[in-house]
């Protein structure tokens, strides 16, 4: 048998030919320059590179320089100001505190779901994706409600008790307490991910050696886990440094301040200045980069494991026996807290003219009069159509950008494509409210007219979610063994053809999936938008924060109403395309 | 030394299955479930090597992990050196006690060797979480933990990253652990199908010879035949649940007692056909294809429907007649030939029917040779009907 040639189709259908002359090393070069395979990587990394820099760049060029040249009195002016010692405590200690409390609550709730036969477990789904879904200036509001020392349902209820104003929402642990709640989804799904993948014979071969349940979790469960604890804990730091709406909505009634808040009171303040925002914001950027280096440099002595081995038996969860109970009653209380709460105080105070604890008396001026107003204000409209087109824009961009950016990562042998992956990781640590300062630094200078468009707001949420359609793209091409690809090649595809006929199908189950998350994400974004906004370019967070500075809560609780709601029907409608699109994944 | 007495453990049934059963509305309650050990009792002798042998889902494992601890039965009794480790009937157990405090020893299929510690580590682990008051002394630990760990050939090994040795070695490993506190019962879980055929077969006989050496009775799982005659004193072939038959390896190969074990264990030839004869030592058997004698004691009655199960090693193959004086001899054509190496595979076409045959490597008849094929009464089994 002929011993078949990867050469090009045409010397095998006329083998009698002579070769063809071979081109000369320019006209080579010349032509693997302008082959489309080049064209679109080189445009991809050049975006990607725009975006993750330029901003940066822009920021402490702002921040260094003024007309004169050289100078540091941005610095100066914004760390020499009252209580800066203070700022940079509260920062730190509302962080660790935010994150602690997230990292403990979300994998111990993903333990008991995976590994144990705690009732309710239906309630996890929903309790898991539900906070992911409403906004974090909703949840905020929400606990306000709920919590705050005069007007709060929570404070009503435990008043007879504990006396009044036991709660107190403004504070640094009302601050703690909130992000954390809003952040233990994520740090759920991110442990329920890594507790899956275990092989679970690993803990039972540990009861079988005598251990107790208890050394069991404490010696093979948690180191076993650790890389995902790790990243967690990484995350969730950078996350709350960068929380904008927990603080500025809870932290300036009392003073409490820390890096965004103080950023977002130095620019309100009339003449705004933008030279010690800048130098807040380089140290902000400063502390998060040291959070991730600090994460990064634990991760290191921690391998991550291959515990799957694919032959494993069925997991069987662990029964609770006496503690069941327990367990129960605390997941209904997650559940509560997070979920129920929440939208109930929501839903309730769209509902009523002025804002009153629930009572008999209150329900009989329940009337839908908030949502007649809404439908009245041409904002509002205006706001929804534009959330709308800048959610499914920048899913859709970044999405498909991130997997060929994935692509060469993963896949292709150019050199520095490492540098790619870091340099679409950078937007990670750039803190939104951040991103916005530095974008208008760029955009107030740039001679083309973005500035005062909604396309600034794009190019702000592009630039912010390229690590997570980065992250969702790059796992899923992983997962697609190189040998699909390669088959296609051989048949004839060239790699455009192969991208589009074969891994684009193959990946979308992932991409779908990180589609929807920017999308959600991106819908109820606020922290940088609230810098690049102009009248016109509003958007229903913006709109949200607007009606509580002007303390429109019963307005306001109707639009967050018809956003959730707006957001419930964008994933449902998402997942269920997504369903018919793609193979989907159990 | 370890009893079971009449264990039965049920799962719910998937969705699909229940609502099947709702529609059929037949016994709805009773189809909810389904039985993955269904009654099952068995002994394991002192130093003996007992075998659960059958198909993935035969409940083999369920068995096994019920033993451990790991799994709760619905009923029954398990008990270990007359200690009763649990008792329970109708789903309500009166004794259980947890897996961690049966001290027991345990080889899983995927060994899970905790990959985030070294070799020493994991073999001292089971000595480190004993109560403070039983636990041996740091030099103890690390004496016995340092003998083990000879004994499976691995002392050079110990500071080793558990996760660095090859399959061998993580099996080795894997045993170290379970019999570092020297349990009174050791249980594997299939310990060898995740090696390839060469690496199996020299363990295989390695696990054995430790086995022996140690003295100590295990159980032992799996769904390799071959695996199963070569290491076990005793095996329970197991189907759907239930035990179908249990003995020494010999009985159950040459004389199994369904048309189940006899197709789960080798290769059989299943010839059906009438008992014509039965004179207590003989039965004779007619198929269409002709008459066969069977060497048997069974209580068949003439005139009732028999199989004939025949090993292909037990159908000897000639190109000569032995001339009407051996009995069973029927006259085919070579069908197709396979040569394996240490054997030839004939198949042969008698009338309808195809024979398997096996022989030594020097017989090879082609295709379409016309052949007599003789089977020795004593090496053939009578099965049941169904």
């Amino acid at each position: 048998m002929a011993v078949m040639s990867t050469e090009s189709p045409a010397a095998v259908i006329a083998p009698e030919r002579a070769l063809p002359p071979v081109p000369g090393r320019a006209a080579r070069l010349w032509r693997a320059l302008f082959a489309p395979k080049t064209l679109i990587m080189a445009a991809v990394a050049g975006i990607i590179g725009y975006l993750a820099i330029v901003p940066l760049y822009y920021l402490l060029y702002g921040t260094f320089f003024d007309a004169a040249g050289f100078t540091l009195s941005g610095f100066e002016r914004a760390y020499s100001a009252n209580g800066i010692g203070e700022l940079i405590t509260n920062s730190v200690l509302f962080a660790i505190g935010a994150s602690t409390l997230s990292l403990v609550v979300g994998t111990a709730l993903a333990y008991l779901n995976v590994r144990t036969d705690v009732p309710f477990k239906p309630l996890f789904f929903a309790a898991s994706v539900i906070p992911l879904i409403i906004p974090g200036i909703l949840y905020t509001v929400a606990w306000i409600f709920l919590a705050s020392p005069n007007i709060g349902l929570l404070n009503k209820i435990l008043e007879p008790v504990f006396g009044p104003g036991v709660l107190d929402v403004f504070s640094l642990w009302g601050m703690i307490w909130v992000e954390g709640l809003h952040l233990s989804p994520i740090v759920f799904l991110l442990m329920v991910a890594a507790f899956r993948s275990m092989d679970p014979s690993l803990e039972e071969s540990a009861l079988m050696s005598g251990a107790t349940r208890w050394a069991t979790f404490r010696k093979i469960t948690i180191p076993l886990v650790r890389p995902a604890i790790v990243a967690s804990i990484l995350i969730m730091t950078v996350r709350s440094l960068e929380s904008f709406e927990v603080p500025v909505l809870l932290g300036l009634q009392n003073g409490i301040y820390v890096f965004t808040s103080r950023i977002y009171f130095v620019l309100r303040t009339y003449p705004p200045d933008l030279a010690a925002a800048g130098a807040l914001a380089s140290g902000l950027l400063v502390v998060a980069m040291l959070g991730v280096l600090l994460g990064n440099r634990a991760g290191k002595n921690t391998r991550s494991y291959q515990t799957v081995t694919g032959k494993g038996f069925r997991p069987r969860p662990m029964e609770l026996g006496k503690w069941r109970p327990l367990a129960g009653a605390l997941i209904l209380g997650y559940f509560l807290m997070t979920v129920v709460a929440p939208l109930a105080v929501l839903l309730w105070t769209s509902l009523l003219k002025f804002y009153v604890a629930p009572s008999v008396e209150a329900l009989k001026s329940v009337s839908l009069d908030n949502y007649r107003e809404l439908a009245g204000l041409s904002q509002a409209g205006t706001a929804l159509k534009n959330s709308l087109f800048l959610g499914l824009g920048t899913a859709t961009l970044v999405m498909f950008l991130m997997s060929i950016a994935a692509w060469i990562v993963v896949r292709s042998r150019v050199r520095g494509r490492g540098v790619i992956d870091q340099l679409a990781f950078v937007p990670l640590v750039i803190p939104g409210l951040v991103l916005g300062l530095a974008l208008s630094f760029v955009y107030l200078r740039s001679p083309v007219p973005i500035y005062g468009t909604i396309f600034i707001l794009l190019i702000a949420y592009c630039t912010r979610y390229l690590p997570y359609g980065m992250r969702y793209a790059v796992i899923s091409m992983q997962q697609i063994a190189g040998e699909l690809e390669e088959s296609a090649q051989v048949c004839g595809a060239s790699w455009w053809q192969t991208f589009r006929r074969v891994l684009l199908p193959l990946l979308s189950p992932g991409l779908i999936a990180g589609w929807v998350y920017i999308l959600v994400v991106s819908f109820r974004e606020l922290s940088s938008s609230i810098l690049l906004y102009t009248p016109g370019n509003e958007v229903l967070s913006i709109l949200i924060f607007e009606q509580f500075e002007n303390g429109q809560f019963t307005v306001l609780a109707a639009l967050g109403v018809v956003m959730v709601l707006t957001l419930v029907v964008l994933v449902t409608v998402a997942y269920k395309l997504g369903a018919k699109v793609g193979l989907r994944q159990q | 030394m370890l009893s079971i007495d009449n264990l039965t453990k049920t799962f719910d049934a998937d969705k699909r299955t229940r609502r099947q059963a709702r529609a059929a509305k037949a016994g709805a309650a009773e189809q909810t479930r389904v039985f993955a050990v269904h009654d099952v009792s068995f002994e394991v002798a002192e130093g003996a090597l007992f075998t659960l042998l059958g198909p993935s889902g035969c409940g083999k494992t369920t068995t096994l992990r019920s033993i451990a601890g790991l799994e709760k039965p619905d009923s029954g009794r398990i008990a270990v050196d007359d200690r009763v480790v649990f008792a329970g009937s109708a789903g309500r157990c009166t004794v259980n006690i947890p897996a961690n405090e049966r001290g027991l020893g345990m080889v899983f299929q995927s060994y899970a060797i905790w990959p985030h510690m070294s070799v020493f580590d994991n073999v001292a682990f089971p000595l480190q979480v004993r109560k403070r008051s039983e636990r041996p002394s740091k030099a103890d630990i690390a004496e016995q933990v340092g003998r083990v760990l000879e004994v499976m050939e691995l002392g050079y090994l110990s500071d080793r990253q558990a996760t660095k040795l090859s399959g061998g070695q993580q099996q080795r490993l894997a045993l170290a652990r379970a019999i570092v506190t020297q349990p009174p019962l050791l249980l594997l879980d299939e310990p060898l199908s995740n090696l390839d055929a060469k690496l199996r077969e020299s363990l295989r006989f390695e696990l054995k010879r430790l086995q022996k050496d140690l003295g100590i009775t295990t159980v032992y799982v799996t769904h390799d035949q071959v695996e199963a005659l070569a290491l076990s004193s005793k095996i329970a072939v197991m189907r759907e649940g239930k035990v179908m038959q249990l003995g020494r390896p010999r009985d159950i190969y040459t004389n199994p007692n369904s048309r189940f074990v006899a197709e789960f264990i080798g290769t059989s030839n299943f010839l059906t056909g009438t008992v014509t004869a039965n004179d207590g030592t003989f039965v004779t058997v007619d198929t269409t294809e002709g008459r066969l004698r069977v060497r048997s004691s069974a209580a068949v009655p003439v005139g009732s429907e028999a199989i004939v199960s025949i090993r292909p090693e037990a159908v000897e193959i000639d190109e000569t007649s032995a001339g009407g004086t051996a009995a069973n001899e029927w006259s085919g054509t070579v069908v197709t030939r396979a040569f394996l190496g240490d054997s030839v595979d004939h198949v042969v076409k008698v009338g309808k029917m195809e024979v398997r045959n096996r022989s030594n490597p020097t017989v090879s008849l082609a295709p379409g040779t016309s052949v007599f094929l003789r089977m020795d009464p004593d090496k053939l089994a009578l099965v049941p009907v169904g």
